[in-house]
């Protein structure tokens, strides 16, 4: 394969592509030519992405994989797509997950397959997108265009509150995402270029950036979600198919977290630095406050759902505690542990909540029920299933030698040297995840078996095995042996933290 | 270029909308496609000639009184384009219905003569020759079904307001007459120039602006959209909310940026009430209806004040942006009101909300592409109407004025809620009980489904166009 085929685009564009050929050929064939159609695309699209990563240089910051086209020339606007090192970890988890989701609904979904699958793969080509847009339109055409599928998801294939909670998820991410445009056309006045690279060396004042850093603080925060704009979540992941509740948590909230690095804090780097107590608050009230929340869950997915914002918050303090971090060490490479801590976090979180919401799911279609209530003694009839639960409810509480606990303890070490308060308050989510997690494990899966609707349960099926058993392996393997993931980020990390370190106020 | 051939167009039109009046007195009674497609290679035919006299640059003729400009070039055909089409989903609904309504077709023609005068407009008396020509033609069609009392009454409204605002428009152009001693839009501008504080000037702009305002349907001069939006039949409907538009647009321009553009200042601040207000009531009271028809006339409402944000810019490339605006609008309304005639069947009009119940179950196509055409009137991006918007955004923001993007998006996002609701009722809803399978024609079917993809396709690849509205309004040098 010579050197300058396109593989990122391929990456985009062979699931968006493939996910049209599946809502629109899918209708004429039967359910399980659909089905293997999805997850020969998907699985294509995992193995393409390998390619990236194998031909992944980790030791420049420099964006790597990239295209440029002409798309408006009028305007300057370009088909601009390249990753670096913050990128293709989300890139990978991406494709990674989308046939996992894929095999998820292999049986449950009855109702419009072709469409259901069709949505998904379009949904993980655009996502790609975002993750890969160099230039700030495209970046924006794909970052709204996912709603569209998403909408669809939760809305066809949800429970009963369906319709309120996609178009509250739909509203609520829209209102944050325009506001973003306001911001990206601004500075493209100021600079010229929508190029993103272009766009971080544009010169603002401290009032211009902050308006701009508050204008990207509702996109991304809105899509993280960060508190008190978190409150389209809990809806959302209850209402979605398991499919869906599994692409949300451990993708698209992902999307936020990408957005403050990639935006906020190169574009605003001042703003975010004056901001940063404001944003540094709303996290550990995020990581506080919603564990408290999470505690007194009656519905498992809700549980996880509050537990996906804690988790977030994490991600959120480990950006913006650089700045202090950088002030009180004197040393912008320990904010660059913060920063790598999140992102370290990101992809963790997006293994273990996949995870747990797979687990619930694989419950849901046996008794149809999410409350917890309506369990109890599961391990007597699922010993299989219960110990794979063990181990993700473990890796989300943050055991040692789980994917769960790098990015916390990074996150945590790192709050130290700002501020001991900091660090103590964060500290209280080793204690409130493992109480809410564990709480939630011990009165599903242990005790006396609850009523007979457990006592009739089948243990999980090859499928379900092998989901949970590609979760388990990567949780176990991030854990133990995290570093192929540090060396992929390091160079690109350490670019930025020296970016924010250069003030950009004229 | 010989001034007979800056007005063949028109010219051409003129006499093959009296011939084909001809023919359809002649015709034999059951003979109605006969008049349809004489009307539709009229079109074509007239089409083709403002393709082969495509100017380089602007050219007057008549003594000022017409312009052949880049600008009125490109507003012609995209509106010759849309009648076409709005003659083939009038067909498939007439017939449907066994209508014998031929006269569609012929006032539609010379509603195109008289938006063609319009949008070449170069003298404040070619304005309103224009203007009354393509008035009384649409108050005849929505007056059309002479046995419905809401077109009726929707008629009679649209009459009464509509001669309302024709006689605001020719008030404010007695002053302006009145202190210039011109009707010659160029030499306004000259003697605006030369004194732009005289009072007059400001008194004789509100009037004319009312009359704009009116045309467009912008608030608060939106009271008659809706009721005539509802009251017409559905084909007429459509034809009223897609060509119409290109050419008030470009009354806009001729008279606001070409004679009027000294006073750019005053109608500027004018422009941005009118805009908000009209986003404002637009989004808010479409949210409550529950016909689908009055939905997208409240919708139209909130767009075309989203288009006056363009011309509020006053310069060329802002004038661009609103000109991208309003062909991507006419494209889509024509779609969303497409998609109401292919449900309308005989003796059923599908104009509520809830016939689109389960549209994606009853019929995938259909709904995917009506799917398209909401979403893209909400702006969301991989469509047209995303590029629309942001188009007039990045006008508005170079501008300057951040704060009138903020409002404008903010807006947008109510207005999202109304759009998602119907693409809720085809996808999330299961069909009614009373409903019936789509017993569309095939050409109309195909209608819609290259209106539709021509959405999409404009989504993914706006530049072309981008190009062509830049390219017309820097060269008309407005």
């Amino acid at each position: 394969m010579s050197a300058d085929f396109p593989i990122l685009s391929l990456t985009i564009w062979l699931p968006i592509l493939g996910g049209l050929w599946v809502i629109f050929a899918g209708r004429r064939v039967h359910d399980g030519a659909v089905r293997n159609d999805a997850l020969l695309i998907s699985a294509a699209t995992f193995l393409v992405s390998l390619l990236l990563w194998q031909g992944f240089d980790n030791a420049t910051a420099e964006m790597q994989f990239t295209e440029r086209l002409d798309w408006i020339p009028a305007f300057g606007i370009e088909y601009f797509v390249g990753i670096d090192g913050i990128a293709l970890p989300l890139v990978l988890l991406t494709t990674f997950i989308t046939p996992l989701v894929v095999l998820a609904g292999w049986v449950v979904i009855k109702d419009r397959l072709s469409l259901y699958m069709g949505s998904f793969l379009l949904l993980e080509g655009m996502m790609i997108g975002v993750f890969s847009s160099l230039d700030a339109i495209l970046f924006y055409v794909f970052w709204e265009a996912m709603l569209i599928p998403m909408f669809l998801i939760i809305g066809i294939w949800g429970g009963p509150r369906r319709v309120y909670a996609t178009i509250k998820f739909f509203l609520y991410t829209f209102m944050g995402s325009v506001l973003m445009l306001v911001a990206l056309l601004y500075v493209y006045f100021k600079g010229g270029s929508f190029s993103i690279l272009d766009m971080h060396g544009v010169v603002l004042t401290l009032t211009e950036q902050q308006w701009i850093f508050i204008a990207f603080l509702l996109a991304f925060g809105v899509k993280i979600p960060m508190w008190p704009v978190h409150t389209w979540l809990p809806d959302a992941h209850v209402e979605a198919p398991t499919g869906g509740s599994v692409i949300l948590a451990a993708i698209m909230l992902k999307l936020g977290g990408y957005g403050f690095l990639r935006f906020s804090l190169p574009i605003a780097p001042d703003a975010s630095m004056a901001l940063d107590t404001l944003m540094i608050a709303l996290s550990l009230i995020a990581i506080v406050y919603i564990g408290f929340v999470a505690l007194v869950q009656q519905d498992m997915k809700k549980l996880i759902a509050y537990s996906s914002i804690s988790h977030m918050g994490f991600v959120t303090l480990g950006f913006f505690i650089a700045f202090e971090v950088a002030a009180g060490t004197q040393s912008w490479d320990a904010a660059a542990m913060g920063i790598e801590g999140g992102m370290v976090q990101m992809i963790s979180h997006g293994f273990i909540s996949g995870a747990m919401f797979l687990c619930v799911g694989v419950m849901y279609d046996r008794v149809h029920s999410r409350q917890i209530a309506d369990y109890g003694g599961v391990a007597n009839t699922m010993p299989m299933f219960a110990a794979f639960m063990m181990l993700f409810a473990m890796a989300n509480s943050g055991l040692p030698g789980t994917s769960g606990f790098v990015g916390e303890f990074l996150v945590i070490l790192t709050a130290f040297k700002a501020n001991v308060w900091y660090a103590v308050l964060a500290a209280m989510t080793l204690i409130l995840g493992a109480a809410y997690t564990l709480w939630m494990y011990k009165r599903v899966i242990f005790g006396a078996v609850g009523n007979k609707h457990v006592e009739e349960l089948s243990d999980i099926d090859g499928r379900e095995k092998l989901i949970l058993a590609a979760l388990a392996l990567t949780v176990l393997l991030f854990g133990i042996w995290p570093a192929p993931l540090f060396d992929m980020m390091h160079a690109s990390v350490e670019q930025l933290v020296h970016h924010i370190a250069q003030s950009k106020l004229p | 270029m010989n001034e007979m051939l800056t007005v063949l167009p028109e010219a051409t039109l003129t006499a093959l909308a009296c011939l084909v009046l001809i023919i359809d007195v002649f015709r034999r009674a059951d003979a109605v496609n006969t008049t349809f497609w004489a009307a539709v290679f009229s079109v074509l035919l007239v089409l083709s000639q403002v393709a082969l006299y495509f100017p380089e640059e602007g050219a007057v003729a008549f003594a000022g009184t017409f312009v052949l400009d880049p600008m009125a070039a490109v507003l012609k055909s995209f509106m010759l384009v849309v009648m076409v089409l709005s003659f083939f989903y009038a067909r498939d609904y007439f017939q449907r219905r066994g209508s014998t309504q031929t006269e569609f077709y012929i006032l539609a023609l010379f509603a195109g003569i008289g938006m063609m005068v319009l949008i070449s407009a170069h003298n404040l008396l070619t304005v309103y020759l224009g203007l009354e020509l393509l008035s009384l033609s649409l108050y005849a069609m929505v007056a059309m079904s002479r046995d419905s009392v809401e077109a009726s009454e929707a008629a009679m409204k649209y009459f009464i307001l509509g001669a309302l605002a024709s006689g605001m428009l020719l008030y404010g152009m007695s002053m302006l007459y009145g202190v210039s001693g011109t009707l010659d839009l160029g030499e306004l501008a000259v003697a605006v120039g030369d004194d732009s504080r005289h009072l007059l000037f400001t008194f004789g702009l509100v009037f004319v602006l009312i009359g704009i305002a009116f045309k467009l349907g912008v608030a608060p001069f939106h009271m008659w959209v809706p009721d005539v939006y509802q009251g017409a039949p559905t084909p007429v409907t459509l034809f009223l909310g897609s060509a119409p538009k290109l050419a008030a647009f470009a009354m806009a321009i001729r008279v606001l940026a070409d004679g009027l553009g000294p006073l750019s200042g005053e109608w500027q601040t004018m422009l941005v009430l009118l805009a908000i207000l009209s986003m404002a009531i637009g989004n808010l009271v479409a949210i409550a209806q529950t016909n689908i028809k009055r939905m997208l006339a409240y919708s139209t409402i909130s767009h075309m004040g989203f288009l006056l944000l363009g011309v509020i810019a006053a310069n060329a490339i802002g004038y661009a942006a609103a000109m991208f605006y309003v062909i991507v609008y006419a494209i889509m309304s024509m779609g969303a009101f497409g998609a109401i005639i292919l449900l309308s069947g005989p003796g059923r009009e599908a104009d509520r909300l809830q016939d689109f119940a389960g549209l994606a179950r009853r019929n995938p196509w259909i709904g995917f592409l009506m799917m398209v055409l909401m979403f893209s009137l909400a702006g969301v991006p991989p469509f047209a109407g995303f590029w629309a918007k942001w188009f007039v955004l990045k006008e508005v923001i170079a501008g300057g004025d951040a704060w009138l993007a903020a409002v404008a998006v903010v807006f947008s996002i109510i207005g999202a809620f109304y759009y998602l609701r119907v693409v809720k009722l085809m996808y999330f809803d299961e069909p009614d009980a009373a409903s019936v399978p789509v017993d569309a024609g095939e050409d109309a079917r195909f209608v819609f489904s290259v209106n539709g993809i021509a959405v999409l396709a404009l989504g993914l690849l706006p530049g072309m166009l981008m190009s062509v509205c830049l390219a017309a309004m820097l060269v008309s040098g407005a």
